[in-house]
């Protein structure tokens, strides 16, 4: 139910900066997720937001409102911990009673509002529990209906879920999810370093690194198009696999030859003035195919592993360091092994970086 | 690997025993102290508390029956009388003596040479005999130096004397008028300013922090009479506010200290938690961060109800001699004498006001409780 504007928004401890020129336009009923590896400012940045870090340098508006110097409570934000941060002496009733209680509500809304988020997370047997007496799944549960009970404009989670183990992980994110389609008007901002959760519940995806935003977009627009090698890296699991090489053909599509041999050809079209120029190919694991004869890229398989659905090639692994090149497969493929295999990908999966960049927005 | 589960076993016991040992040495004196308030002044100065429950060998006199009782017999003249009939001697006679340097110079039944020509006989049940072959002259006794062993004894008078001693009971009401606000303010005081210290930024904050723990080490002697003075100058000496506050500015540096330590540790989250929720500085501190901290409260009230309870210099200086103004610590201090050498009764009124505390120690130790965290984040 609210817009954020985030104009040349800044943050600094004394001479280390955090974060550098954020500009972001929020809409209502968005789930953006912020994502980036550890110490890029996603958390920084959501507790910026918040109100809990002061703002260094630009402007934050929440609905047309400059709300820097507005303290928390009066921004009309809710957050969800990653600790969950239950008030460990109330019980769940009194965890969710509590910021109306502040608000100073009447008693019989407060019942209401809380009896409502409770049964809307299923918490309704455990309401006079203490949150020592509850699941870690159950506490995670607490922390966001004692966030939905106040209404906000904005809900904000800090890495909420990265608590949890594997399978509660999972199940809590689809109750998210189900949340915000119960709720299609209000906003969330959603911090996370799991790429999953961010494909899975983002309508828009926030990439930090650094403190700086690579790019914002749709988690599919991402993973499809990524605006440079960070991107590209970042979104995908493997990761994908980058080949240097030399634009040798131009146009409609292009031609690039790879400086292990082998030649790979892209959709993303190139410019006269582009040949000869150094780019890296990116690949990702996932879009290789098995070639006959000469591939985009050819090696010994050194590891192979089979998940069932899928297997995973490990081709030049030199050292535990050394990534090498990744292709996985569909289905189970034994005997390829210490073979020599050749791989080759659809000219549309073909991504080309000039220096770090996405040749498709350069 | 049974090796070493052995070797296991051996430190575990060495370690209980070690741990056995040392609870002993330390109640020791203790055990002692409360052995001696059951034990009578006469038994406490001729042998020490280990051997109250041995029969004990003491000295005495006993005067005989006087002059004017003697009969004549074959022309010696003879004053007859039983010890133990005559004064309040118990036990078993082991000797006896005719003078104070060497109370059991005779074994009993032995003839004792007496001056002027007199003797003295002494039998096991007690009965004297003095044969004098002029007429006993005076108006008292002769003196009969015994050495005899008393059963082993305890009494309850040491108690009796300092439970109903006169104006105990106002100077115990006394105590509590000085002890329970000398607890209560400092208490609120500090739990205001630690959470200030802990979660309020303001400019100064480290260098307040720091000058608190340097007054940990200034001794409150330093401050007595400097404080007194001012105390006067307001108009507040030797009246119970001034030593409430006199306690409460000797208690806050620790107390500051110690509730500081244990609010800045509580989770981050559950502070900035309550702040996204709305909740003022005040209302954090009153529905979150106290109930949060009533192990560290309890803790710090405990010292500090002890070292009130115990004080008797800031009583001293601070308050009056008066019946409405005199501490059980002062009282207790009158008991003793003037030399202060009643032992007893130093023994029987530590316990006597070792209760009170014992009280307030089971009834604060429900709130010294692990685990008060416990579901609120991950890990804590």
């Amino acid at each position: 139910m609210a817009e954020l504007k985030l104009t040349d928004v800044s943050k600094s401890y004394g001479d280390v900066e955090v974060l550098r020129d954020i500009n972001l336009d929020i809409s209502t009923g968005e789930l953006i997720v912020f994502v980036g590896p550890s110490g890029c400012g996603k958390s920084t940045l959501l507790r910026m937001i918040a109100g809990l870090e002061k703002i260094s340098g630009g402007k934050l508006e929440i609905d047309g409102l400059l709300v820097n110097d507005v303290p928390p409570a009066q921004r009309g934000v809710a957050m969800v911990f990653q600790s969950y941060a239950l008030y460990p002496h109330m019980t769940v009733r009194e965890n969710m009673a509590f910021a109306l209680q502040i608000a100073k509500w009447q008693k019989n809304d407060i019942d209401e509002a809380v009896n409502k988020a409770a049964q809307a997370l299923q918490l309704d047997p455990y309401l006079d529990r203490l949150p020592k007496a509850l699941s870690g799944g159950q506490r995670q549960r607490v922390a966001i209906g004692r966030s939905i009970v106040r209404d906000p404009k904005v809900f904000l989670f800090d890495e909420p879920l990265s608590n949890l183990d594997a399978a509660l992980r999972v199940a809590t994110r689809i109750e998210i999810s189900q949340l915000k389609q119960n709720m299609p008007e209000s906003t969330m901002i959603y911090v996370t370093h799991d790429q999953v959760e961010a494909m899975t519940l983002a309508s828009r995806i926030v990439v930090l690194h650094g403190g700086d935003i690579e790019q914002v977009g749709a988690p599919l627009e991402l993973y499809e198009r990524p605006k440079n090698e960070f991107v590209a890296r970042f979104i995908g699991s493997p990761a994908m696999n980058l080949f240097p090489g030399e634009i040798v053909e131009t146009g409609e599509k292009t031609v690039v030859r790879l400086e292990g041999g082998g030649e790979a050809q892209s959709q993303i079209p190139s410019k006269e003035n582009d040949k000869g120029r150094k780019v890296n190919v990116g690949i990702r694991p996932e879009d290789f195919t098995l070639a006959n004869g000469s591939g985009i890229y050819s090696g010994n398989v050194q590891i192979s592993e089979a998940l069932g659905e899928v297997t995973l090639l490990y081709f030049d692994k030199e050292s535990i360091e050394d990534e090498g090149v990744i292709a996985k497969l569909p289905g189970i493929h034994p005997g390829l092994l210490h073979q020599n295999v050749s791989v080759s990908a659809d000219p549309s999966k073909v991504h080309i970086f000039v220096n770090g960049i996405s040749l498709l927005y350069s | 690997m049974e090796n070493m589960a052995g070797t296991r076993a051996r430190l575990v016991w060495a370690v209980n025993l070690s741990a056995v040992i040392l609870v002993l040495l330390w109640i020791i004196p203790t055990v002692g102290l409360l052995v001696s308030s059951f034990r009578d002044r006469d038994q406490i100065i001729t042998s020490g508390w280990w051997k109250a429950l041995f029969p004990s060998e003491q000295s005495t006199f006993v005067r005989s029956s006087p002059p004017d009782t003697q009969i004549e017999e074959n022309g010696v003249y003879i004053i007859s009388g039983n010890l133990f009939n005559e004064s309040d001697i118990e036990g078993e006679l082991v000797a006896f003596g005719v003078n104070s340097r060497n109370p059991s110079a005779f074994s009993l039944g032995e003839e004792a040479p007496m001056s002027k020509e007199r003797t003295l006989f002494l039998k096991e049940n007690g009965d004297y005999r003095i044969e004098s072959p002029e007429p006993h002259t005076g108006s008292r006794g002769v003196r009969i130096f015994v050495t005899y062993v008393e059963p082993a004894q305890f009494t309850l008078d040491n108690y009796r004397q300092v439970i109903f001693a006169e104006g105990i009971g106002q100077s115990f009401l006394n105590t509590f008028s000085v002890t329970i606000p000398a607890t209560v303010i400092p208490i609120l005081v500090a739990a205001f300013a630690a959470y200030a210290l802990a979660w309020m930024q303001f400019p100064g904050r480290a260098i307040l922090i720091a000058v608190v723990v340097g007054l940990l080490v200034v001794p409150l002697q330093l401050a007595l009479i400097p404080l007194l003075r001012f105390h006067n100058s307001i108009g507040i000496g030797k009246e119970y506010i001034g030593i409430w506050l006199a306690h409460t500015g000797f208690g806050l540096p620790l107390a500051v200290y110690l509730l500081r330590n244990y609010i800045a540790g509580l989770p981050r989250e559950i502070i900035e938690s309550a702040r996204v929720d709305g909740a003022t500085d005040f209302q954090i501190f009153r529905r979150i961060v106290l109930p949060l901290s009533f192990p560290a409260l309890a803790s710090f009230a405990i010292f500090q109800f002890l070292w009130v309870w115990n004080d008797l210099l800031v009583a001293t200086i601070f308050l009056g001699n008066s019946e409405q103004q005199l501490v059980m610590t002062g009282r207790l201090r009158e008991l003793l004498g003037s030399r202060g050498g009643d032992w007893e009764i130093l023994a029987s009124s530590a316990f006597v006001s070792i209760v009170v505390p014992l009280i307030v120690f089971f009834a604060m130790q429900k709130f010294l409780v692990r685990g008060l965290l416990a579901g609120s984040v991950k890990g804590g």
